[in-house]
C-alpha cells in the first residue's frame, strides 16, 4: 500500500512537471497581457508535431527537439506580432475571441497538416524503470528536463537585463517606455518563450499520452488549475501550483474517482480556488504605499 | 498681461517647441504652444491643476498625440516612440513617479540605466546612493514599501541614471512633507551643479519652482500666457495674486 502511495506521488510529481510547464506559460502571458492564453496547449501539441516530423525526416532526437523549440520561440512572436498586437487595447471579450479562435484554428491545422490519426512519439530515455522501480526512465527524465527549464528561465528572468526588462514591461509598462524599454517587443519575447516552453511540454508528454491534435486539451485543463492554485501572477506558485496537480491528480485518481473522473479533479480545484482564494495559495501581495 | 515672446537664440535652447497642440482622443489640452529650455538651463512650467503642465512633458515624451514641432538639440522628435525619443537623452520622472512597485530598489535603478553599458551604470550607481544615502539603505528591498519620499528620490534617480541632457520632473513635491520637498530640491540643485544636465520643471508650488528655475511659463487652459526670466514672473503682481498667493 505504502509503495503505491509512494508510486503515485512520484509519477504525479513526473506529469505535474508538465503542468508546472504549461502552467508557467500561462502565468508568462497573463502577466504581460491579463489574459489567459487558451490556444497555449495547441500550440505546444503543433510544436510537438514539428519536433515528429524532423524525427522523421531522420534527425537525431534532440536535434530535432531544439528545431521545434526554436521554430515555437518564431511562432509565438509572430502571432503577438501580427494577431495580438492591434488588440493591445482592445475589450476583454475580444481578445478572448481571439484565443479561442486561436485554439480552433491551430488544432485544425494540426490535423490538417499531420492528419488526426493517434501517433506514437519516441521518449529520449532508457525504457527500463528507475529509482528502485518507482518512476520509469522517460518519467525521470522528462522530470528532470522540467525542471532544467524552470531553472533557466528563473535564472533567466532574474539575472539577466533583458529578463528585468520583460518583468517591467509586464508590470508597468509605462514607466518602462520611459527608461528605453521596447515594451512591445518585451511582450512578443514573452509569447515566443511561452511558446518555447509549450513544445518542451508536448514533447515531454508525448511519449506518454500519445500524439494527436487534441493531446494538450486535457493538459492544458490541468495546467489552468495548477496556475490558479498556486497564484495565476506569481511564476513560483504557478510551477509548484503544477507539481500540486500532477500529485493531486494521480492519487485522486488511483484511491478516490478512478482515472476516467481524473479530469472533474481539475475542475474541482478551479472552482475550489476561485471561490475560497482567488488570488491562489501564493498569489503576488503587492505592498504600496503612497 | 504680457504677450508671450518665442526665445529666438536658436543655438543655446535645448529644447523647442512651436505650436505644440495635443489631444487625448477628442479632448484637446494644449493649443499651440511655444516653448524652450536652455542648455543647462532650469525652466519652470507653471498653472493651475488642468492647464496642461502634465500634458505637455508627455507631448515631449511621445506619450499623447501631437501636432506641431519639438526639436531636441536641433533634431526633430514630435512623432518619434517615447522609448527613442527616451534613447536620445530626455528623462522624465512621471507623475506618480513611475515607481516598479513589484520590484527592488536596485532593480529599478537598474532599469534606470537599461539603455547604458552595464559596467559604465554600474560606477554611476555610486553616485546615486551620495545624493540620496537612503536609497543605499534600501536597496535590496522592494520599491512599493518605500515612503513617497523615498519614492521619489528614488524616481529621480532612475531618471539620472539614463544620463540625461534634459530630466523631465512632474511635481516632484507633489504629497510630500515640506521637510521632505527641501531637501529633494536641495539635491537637485547639487545635481544641476555637478551635471549641468538641462531640466523642465512642473510644479504647483510656484515659489518653490521660480527659485529654482531661471526661465519661466505660465499655463492657463492649453495655452502660455506669460513667459519670461523666473525672478521677473515672480514679482508680476497678477502671478502673486494667482499662484503664489500673497
Amino acid at each position: 500500500m505504502l509503495q503505491g502511495v509512494i508510486h503515485q506521488v512520484m509519477s504525479g510529481i513526473a506529469t505535474g512537471g508538465i503542468y508546472a510547464s504549461v502552467a508557467l506559460a500561462l502565468v508568462m502571458i497573463y502577466q504581460a497581457t491579463h489574459h489567459v492564453n487558451f490556444a497555449q496547449g495547441e500550440m505546444a501539441t503543433f510544436s510537438t508535431y514539428i519536433a515528429l516530423t524532423f524525427i522523421n525526416l531522420g534527425f537525431p532526437y534532440w536535434v530535432a527537439f531544439a528545431i521545434a523549440v526554436v521554430i515555437s520561440f518564431g511562432i509565438g512572436l509572430a502571432i503577438e506580432r501580427t494577431l495580438m498586437r492591434p488588440l493591445a487595447n482592445a475589450p476583454v471579450l475580444a481578445s478572448v475571441g481571439v484565443f479561442v479562435g486561436l485554439l480552433l484554428i491551430i488544432n485544425s491545422l494540426s490535423g490538417w497538416f499531420f492528419d488526426y490519426t493517434i501517433k506514437q512519439f519516441p521518449s529520449p530515455f532508457p525504457d527500463h524503470p528507475m529509482l528502485g522501480g518507482y518512476l520509469s526512465g522517460h518519467e525521470l527524465g522528462s522530470t528532470a528536463v522540467t525542471l532544467i527549464v524552470l531553472v533557466l528561465v528563473y535564472l533567466f528572468f532574474r539575472h539577466t537585463r533583458l529578463g528585468l526588462a520583460m518583468r517591467a514591461a509586464a508590470f508597468n509598462p509605462t514607466s518602462a517606455r520611459l527608461v528605453g524599454v521596447r515594451v512591445g517587443w518585451m511582450l512578443a519575447l514573452g509569447w515566443g518563450l511561452a511558446a518555447a516552453i509549450g513544445a518542451v511540454a508536448g514533447c515531454m508528454v508525448a511519449p506518454v499520452v500519445f500524439l494527436d491534435p487534441n493531446m494538450m486539451s486535457g493538459i492544458l485543463l490541468y495546467a489552468f488549475a495548477g496556475a490558479l492554485l498556486g497564484g495565476i501572477d506569481n511564476p513560483l506558485g504557478a510551477v509548484l501550483g503544477g507539481f500540486a496537480v500532477g500529485v493531486i491528480e494521480n492519487l485522486g485518481g488511483a484511491y478516490l474517482v478512478g482515472t476516467e473522473l481524473k479530469l472533474t479533479l481539475a475542475l474541482v480545484i478551479i472552482v475550489a480556488v476561485l471561490t475560497v482564494r482567488p488570488t491562489g495559495l501564493m498569489g503576488r501581495k503587492v505592498y504600496s504605499r503612497v | 498681461m504680457r504677450r508671450h515672446r518665442a526665445r529666438v537664440s536658436r543655438v543655446s535652447n535645448l529644447l523647442e517647441a512651436r505650436g505644440l497642440h495635443a489631444a487625448y482622443g477628442e479632448t484637446k489640452v494644449l493649443h499651440g504652444i511655444d516653448f524652450a529650455v536652455r542648455q543647462g538651463g532650469v525652466t519652470a512650467l507653471l498653472g493651475a491643476n488642468g492647464a496642461g503642465k502634465t500634458t505637455t512633458l508627455r507631448a515631449i515624451c511621445g506619450m499623447v498625440r501631437t501636432r506641431g514641432d519639438i526639436s531636441l538639440g536641433g533634431r526633430r522628435i514630435d512623432g518619434m516612440a517615447t522609448e527613442d525619443i527616451v534613447r536620445l537623452g530626455v528623462a522624465h520622472v512621471p507623475e506618480g513617479r513611475g515607481t516598479f512597485m513589484e520590484l527592488t530598489v536596485e532593480e529599478n535603478l537598474k532599469l534606470g540605466a537599461y539603455t547604458r553599458p552595464a559596467r559604465e551604470a554600474a560606477a554611476d550607481f555610486g553616485h546615486m546612493f551620495e545624493y540620496f544615502p537612503r536609497l543605499k539603505e534600501r536597496f535590496r528591498q522592494q520599491a512599493g514599501t518605500l515612503s513617497g519620499g523615498e519614492q521619489q528620490m528614488l524616481a529621480i534617480a532612475r531618471a539620472l541614471l539614463l544620463r540625461p541632457r534634459l530630466l523631465l520632473l512632474d511635481e516632484p513635491s507633489f504629497g510630500l512633507a515640506p521637510l521632505i520637498v527641501q531637501e529633494i530640491f536641495r539635491i537637485l540643485k547639487r545635481i544641476r551643479e555637478d551635471a549641468g544636465v538641462s531640466m523642465l520643471l512642473v510644479e504647483q508650488n510656484a515659489a518653490l519652482a521660480l527659485e529654482f528655475a531661471e526661465d519661466a511659463y505660465v499655463l492657463e487652459t492649453g495655452r502660455i500666457v506669460m513667459s519670461g526670466p523666473a525672478a521677473e514672473i515672480s514679482k508680476d503682481e497678477g502671478i502673486r495674486r494667482s499662484y503664489l498667493g500673497y
